[in-house]
């Protein structure tokens, strides 16, 4: 009775660390169910993968290393590594792709696991292998373009993605995209971006897709083998193949670099903006490209305070708006700094960085401490190449777009994949009436990356209402010029690079819309009718209703100073642009053109490095092989002994062994080899299988019954 | 121009043994390898099985001394080869299979090899799990064993600089000059080496290395595939042998398959396809796992659970009667051939590069002559081996 009892009030209590209420994101939805972490009961959404589930439950320490017993947590939550591998219902199983079942039983790993002795003969057979015109592998921005070209021919094409929805990465983006209106859905959510480029597809029934389905192998029989559903191995033989893998993140070697906390980006967005898991209280992140900058907004968005920010370059190299939303929502820049270490026990509790000198090493006494739970690493992205390169290698008819090809933006993906799917169906020998190079050159502007800043060019107006552009840097972006009912904005030269201004030839009706479409939330309106010296200034915000209202004090911000606290006046959202609240309060006009946003969070000041981080960390002790637990210094030892063969290292150290296979590593080495002054290294010979998979799915042995 | 005194053609499972083995007499060598580092040739696709149970005699005096330098290396040079004492166990569910197996104990036993044939239940103790119905027993040498075939390449080849050998990398040897029907030099793509004796250890272009001197081998490689799992606690210390022949028409039929636990604990497997895929293709297949897995997870069940981690392929450089071709030849004085080690270079380099050291130093033994009989380039090559 009292057990029935304990279990009834366990079950009304919340999941812990679940994210109730996001500006941009419905709430998870999902039956609760019950299972078991090491004996302990536990609550979680069912069909939601067990590793989100366990953040969600607070527990981020996952088992410990069989190598150097150090714990192990979420690295790619992506189904790439093996570190977040946990025993589920007995076997040894990667949590982050595994959907939470009423009553499992999930135990954590402490060394290598025992395999379950199931040993009862079970049937085998021969695995299916199926013959079709295009396979595109991946159904992001690019693969899904191209897909949506080939099926208004009516070509047969096979899509195949490993997540269990269409879009890549744009289903993890919240904010707002960049780019063409016309050609690349510029201005709206990445979100929604997914979802419109999905139901094209969804209308050409030539297409056929395949979710939660990982390619495993191009092999030199130019047939490309497919893990199916975590449950069938299929073997694909292609007509014409398209690699739109995407990208992958680089890592950093750093003292600490393994503690169950570090990870990507790309986790980090899995966990909060897939599965609304408050997956830390307060991050730090180390790059200042368009990943971490946009990491940081969506880590604000979703209420987790953003400690700080390092960027080894003197100025980041992301857009600057994403930067500025940044700053002036509160969060500490630092540019030409580095992340020297991350400190902890058990797992990441501060981190510790260091600015740069002109030569890129840390000085001494520059050294910062900042308590944090999390320390996300965004320091670029590498092409997912492989299959490319090995179907090349085998001389099949291939195809590669996207960030597979070149690391840009997602509406360069969309651009690129569009041109695949004509290229291939020229190669088909159908005609398209399509001007490929036009297409191409578009396609580079998508490409470019940002320039610096202009100085800004301060309107003089001071009657009216119109908008100020606080957008300085020439990127691919035209919405703004798409919106105004009145045709009032205009771009200063004929690219899509240029920047935005106000025309004036007609008086401005305040509607708004150009300050809620800006991808940058870098449009603002003045108004001066009512009174010139108090003037009404709305700045759009992305922070939900419930968090700013009509009467609140906010903290009003330049994008480089503080203004002063003001009163809202209003609060609206425009129907066409839901979820862009356009803020308005009254500032005296000296400063209301210089307004851009509201103050969110507040850093406390950071400490000074306490003493057992005070001396320069060992960037010798820092892992470079996650998988094998290879350091620095062990991959410096060789290379310094003459090896300049990338298999002779992996022979020798294992780097590049483990269940990876490389993926992070690689880079790493690399690096290495760079700063020792050896430029002619023999690159590693990449094999299969792209993720680990078990033996009885090659085997054709059928799923076991559910019971 | 340099004058070595033996010039080594291959720095792979035969040529760093041979290369260290030959510094340690005290003659300089140098030895070269087209490929950029030491084993990248075929010792990086050996899967790491060690047996003296051959059913030849020079097979197997050859392994015996190769599984004494293995077995010992840890403990003499201090280096670890993840070297493991597990034996070998061929399995037997049918009677064919296990008649085979008893006739070639019968030979292996009258020389001195430490073999047994096995019941089921003692068969079912060494491999927890391997499917009882049907098991018949199997033989099973606990001398033999296993080791990483990356390492041992490894630590011969830090021997042998420690030895004062040379080695040339990307260098791949373009002629052989022969003159007055002695060795004169060899000639690389980046230079010319003298030399008193030069030794083919080239693997699978040991033919065209051969041609080079004028002179024929009857080598011919065929293409195998391996693979590795995940680790998993060990449960299992013999490398296991089906010699069961299986038919699959769509993956193709297959003769043996084989596979092992390694030290830490990963089970690295191998298939022979029947007929055999002539050629020299390193570049992986789609039908290698789908025809290996089915047979594996046939004779254990629960390796159906254990993640495959990376595939990759092999050559075998083999001869008709499958024996090595080892020692001098006619009209070409200081070439010496250790060729056609038919996939059996790591088991077989060590011992092999003693006796080719003892015949370059004038030292040869009483055995060491008929093994070089053996595995004369001059023999019948129709006989066949009993069981290889």
């Amino acid at each position: 009775m009292i057990r029935k009892l304990l279990i009834s009030y366990w079950r009304t209590k919340p999941i812990k660390k679940q994210i109730k209420e996001h500006p941009i994101l419905p709430p998870k939805e999902g039956r609760v169910v019950t299972f078991t972490f090491d004996g302990k009961e536990l609550q979680g959404i069912e069909g939601m993968a067990v590793a989100s589930v366990l953040f969600m439950n607070d527990i981020k320490v996952f088992g410990e290393h069989y190598v150097d017993h150090s714990p192990q947590g979420i690295f790619c939550a992506n189904g790439q590594c093996a570190q977040c591998t946990l025993i589920i219902d007995g076997k040894p199983l990667k949590s982050c792709m595994t959907a939470l079942k009423e009553g499992m039983r999930i135990e954590s790993l402490k060394g290598v696991p025992a395999l379950p002795s199931e040993d009862e003969p079970v049937p085998v057979s021969n695995i299916q292998t199926k013959e079709v015109e295009v396979l595109i592998i991946g159904g992001g921005p690019s693969g899904l373009s191209a897909a949506k070209v080939l099926g208004e021919k009516n070509i047969p094409v096979l899509l195949v993605d490993d997540k269990d929805r269409l879009g890549g990465k744009l289903v993890l983006q919240t904010h707002k995209f960049f780019g063409s209106a016309e050609d690349v859905y510029a201005g709206r959510r990445g979100i929604e971006i997914a979802k419109i480029l999905a139901e094209d597809l969804r209308q050409l029934p030539s297409v056929e897709v395949w979710l939660q389905s990982t390619v495993v192998g191009v092999f030199s029989d130019k047939i490309v083998g497919v893990l199916r559903e975590n449950e069938n191995y299929v073997l694909i033989k292609p007509k014409y193949l398209l690699v739109a893998t995407g990208a992958r993140e680089k890592m950093l070697t750093f003292k600490g670099n393994t503690l169950p906390g570090v990870y990507g980006a790309g986790a980090f967005q899995t966990l909060v903006n897939r599965d609304l898991v408050k997956a830390a209280e307060k991050i730090f992140i180390v790059g200042g490209g368009n990943v971490g900058l946009i990491a940081g907004y969506h880590a604000i968005q979703a209420g987790i305070q953003v400690v700080g920010l390092v960027e080894a370059l003197p100025r980041c190299g992301g857009y600057k708006v994403h930067e500025d939303k940044l700053r002036r929502s509160g969060v500490p820049i630092f540019t030409s700094h580095t992340i020297l270490s991350a400190n902890g026990t058990n797992k990441v509790e501060s981190v510790t960085i260091a600015a740069l000198d002109e030569n890129w090493h840390p000085i001494a006494g520059t050294e910062k401490t900042f308590e944090c739970d999390t320390v996300l690493i965004a320091v670029g992205l590498a092409s997912v190449d492989e299959f490319y390169q090995k179907a090349k290698d085998f001389g099949m008819e291939v195809w590669v777009a996207g960030d597979a090809d070149e690391i840009a933006e997602a509406s360069a993906a969309i651009f690129t994949g569009r041109i695949a799917g004509i290229k291939i169906l020229e190669t088909m020998g159908i005609d398209t009436g399509e001007n490929i190079e036009q297409l191409e050159q578009k396609a580079e502007i998508m490409k470019s990356r940002p320039p610096p800043p202009k100085t800004p060019t301060v309107f003089d107006l001071e009657e009216g209402v119109f908008p100020v552009f606080h957008c300085t840097q020439e990127i691919p972006c035209d919405p703004c010029t798409s919106v105004c009912p009145r045709d009032l904005i205009k771009m200063s030269g004929d690219s899509i690079l240029s920047l935005p201004y106000f025309t004036n030839e007609e008086p401005c009706i305040g509607c708004g819309r150009c300050v809620a479409v800006c991808p940058g939330l870098a449009i603002t309106l003045a108004d001066y009718r009512k009174d010139p010296d108090f003037v009404y200034v709305t700045l759009p915000s992305e922070l939900g209703e419930k968090r700013i209202k009509k009467g609140d004090i906010v903290h009003i911000m330049s994008n480089t100073t503080e203004i002063g606290d003001y009163k809202v006046e209003r609060v609206r959202i425009l129907k066409e642009f839901p979820k862009t609240e356009l803020v308005t309060v009254k500032l005296p006009k000296e400063q209301a053109k210089e307004a851009t946003g509201i103050l969110v969070q507040r850093v406390e000041s950071y400490s000074e490095p306490m003493e057992i981080y005070h001396k320069e960390a060992l960037a010798d002790e820092a892992i470079v092989c996650r998988c094998e637990r290879v350091t620095a210094g062990e991959i410096r030892k060789w290379i310094r002994r003459g090896i300049v063969d990338m298999n002779e290292l992996k022979a020798i150290t294992r780097a590049g062994m483990g269940a990876c296979g490389g993926k992070t590593c690689n880079l790493l080495i690399q690096r290495i080899f760079r700063e020792e002054g050896i430029k002619d290294v023999v690159p590693g010979t990449p094999r299969p299988l792209f993720v680990e998979v078990p033996l009885g799915i090659f085997a054709g042995t059928k799923k076991e019954e559910e019971k | 121009m340099t004058t070595y005194d033996v010039i080594v053609i291959g720095a792979g499972s035969v040529g760093v043994p041979l290369t260290k083995i030959l510094a340690e007499t005290g003659l300089k060598v140098l030895c070269i390898d087209q490929h950029p580092s030491p084993g990248q040739g075929d010792n990086k696709h050996a899967i790491g099985g060690i047996r003296a149970t051959h059913s030849q005699k020079g097979k197997i005096w050859v392994a015996l001394r190769s599984l004494e330098i293995l077995r010992t290396w840890e403990e003499k040079y201090g280096e670890d080869i993840d070297w493991i004492e597990g034996g070998y166990l061929f399995v037997a569910y049918r009677e064919e299979e296990e008649r085979l197996l008893k006739e070639t104990i019968k030979f292996q036993k009258k020389q001195g090899l430490n073999i047994n044939w096995i019941d089921a239940e003692e068969v079912n103790e060494l491999v927890p799990g391997i499917t009882s119905e049907g098991l018949l027993g199997g033989t099973y040498s606990p001398e033999d064993g296993h080791a990483n075939s990356l390492l041992i390449n490894h630590a011969f080849y830090s021997q042998a600089l420690i030895n004062g050998a040379e080695f040339k990398f990307k260098e791949a040897v373009t002629d052989i000059i022969v003159t007055h029907g002695e060795v004169q030099s060899v000639r690389t793509t980046k230079n010319s080496y003298n030399a008193i004796f030069v030794i083919n250890a080239a693997g699978a272009h040991a033919q065209y290395i051969a041609n080079m001197a004028g002179i024929q081998v009857p080598v011919m490689s065929d293409m195998h595939e391996a693979g590795i799992t995940e680790p998993v606690k060990r449960f299992f210390d013999p490398l296991v042998v089906d010699i069961r022949p299986q038919q699959n028409e769509l993956f193709g039929n297959s003769k043996n398959y084989y596979f092992y636990q390694n030290k830490l604990g990963q089970i690295i497997f191998c298939i022979t396809p029947d007929p055999p895929q002539y050629g020299l293709s390193t570049q992986e297949t789609s039908q290698f796992l789908p025809q290996v897995s089915q047979r594996l997870v046939n004779l254990v069940p629960r390796l159906r659970n254990i993640k495959v981690r990376r595939t990759w392929r092999g050559r075998y450089p083999n001869t008709p009667d499958g024996m090595p071709i080892v020692g001098p030849v006619k009209g070409v004085e200081g070439y010496i051939n250790v060729v056609g080690l038919g996939g059996q270079g790591l088991m077989l380099g060590p011992g092999l590069s003693e006796v080719v050291a003892r015949f370059i130093n004038d030292k040869m033994t009483e055995r060491d002559q008929l093994i070089f009989e053996e595995f004369s380039l001059y023999r019948n090559f129709s006989s066949q081996e009993l069981l290889k």
